[in-house]
């Protein structure tokens, strides 16, 4: 057992509890910060796949500004705990025992029947020179494509979030 | 050495803990971290390819899901709180308006 195999499964490990405790926790606070454990997990998982920049975005990006937002807007709003309700008993006798059965032989045709090609380590490094070049150059266009989508999606938020406009109300 | 089925099998293990995640939640804030977590999955797909096919392009288009998730979360948040101003509640079960 290499260990880079070693590594893949204790991330793995941390990956696969935190998204199973995100769904277990019924206050949002916890699933966050479970999220977050999934995300730094990942940005291992992208340094052993030798791809450095990556990791880097997705700790800076991800784990860091977006779960911020949603941090701030759990305590923003004050969410308590989600409210028990019942689900469909259909979904329940049908869809648990159908999605576990064909996950698992999927997961099972996949392992089996792909052993044999393995990543291997820094295989590609993800220099952020190499980057930039095919950023800046072959994908120009759908990078300045996103700085517009950006622009609108910060008006938008800035839009739907700010207070209403009061409608003119008489003073009693 | 760590073959490419497995980074596979976890990514797909993340992507259906977030569509169970979308399903089961009743909480707005929830349900959208699920998405996010759909989202991880994919990029550690896109990732785990693109160092198996030594094509950096993979990596590049991770981070435009990111930025596309990342301008998703900020309108997204936005509407929650439109949402929780108007109808006081993050429950989706209580937010039924267009239920006939």
């Amino acid at each position: 057992m290499s260990l880079h195999l070693i590594l893949f499964l204790v991330f793995g490990a941390v990956c696969v509890g935190g998204a199973v405790n995100l769904l277990a926790q019924r206050h949002p606070i916890n699933s966050a910060l479970s999220l977050i454990a999934v995300m730094a997990a990942l940005a291992g998982e992208y340094l052993l796949l030798g791809a450095e920049f990556v990791a880097a975005v997705q700790v800076i990006v991800y784990a860091g500004a977006v779960m911020v937002l949603f941090v701030f807007v759990i305590m923003l709003l004050n969410a308590g705990e989600e409210e028990e309700t019942r689900g469909s008993r259909v979904a329940l006798l049908l869809g648990v025992p159908g999605v576990l059965s064909g996950s698992v032989l999927t997961a099972w045709v996949m392992v089996r029947h792909s052993g044999t090609e393995a990543v291997a380590v820094g295989a590609l490094p993800g220099y952020p020179t190499d980057i930039a070049q095919l950023l800046f150059h072959d994908f120009l266009l759908p990078f300045e494509v996103t700085s517009v989508l950006i622009l609108i999606a910060i008006m938008g938020a800035v839009v739907l979030a700010s207070k209403p406009e009061a409608p003119a109300r008489k003073v009693d | 050495m760590v073959p490419l089925s497995y980074y596979l099998v976890l990514s797909g293990f993340l992507f259906a803990c977030g569509v169970v995640g979308f399903l089961i939640k009743r909480n707005l804030i929830t349900i959208f971290m699920s998405i996010e977590l759909m989202l991880n999955g994919v990029n550690l797909s896109f990732v785990a390819f693109a160092t198996h096919w030594h094509a950096l392009a993979g990596q590049v288009f991770v981070f435009f899901v990111m930025v596309v998730a990342a301008a998703e979360t900020a309108v997204g948040l936005a509407i929650i709180i439109a949402v929780y101003r108007t109808r006081e509640t993050l429950n989706v079960d209580q937010v039924n308006l267009l239920k006939l």
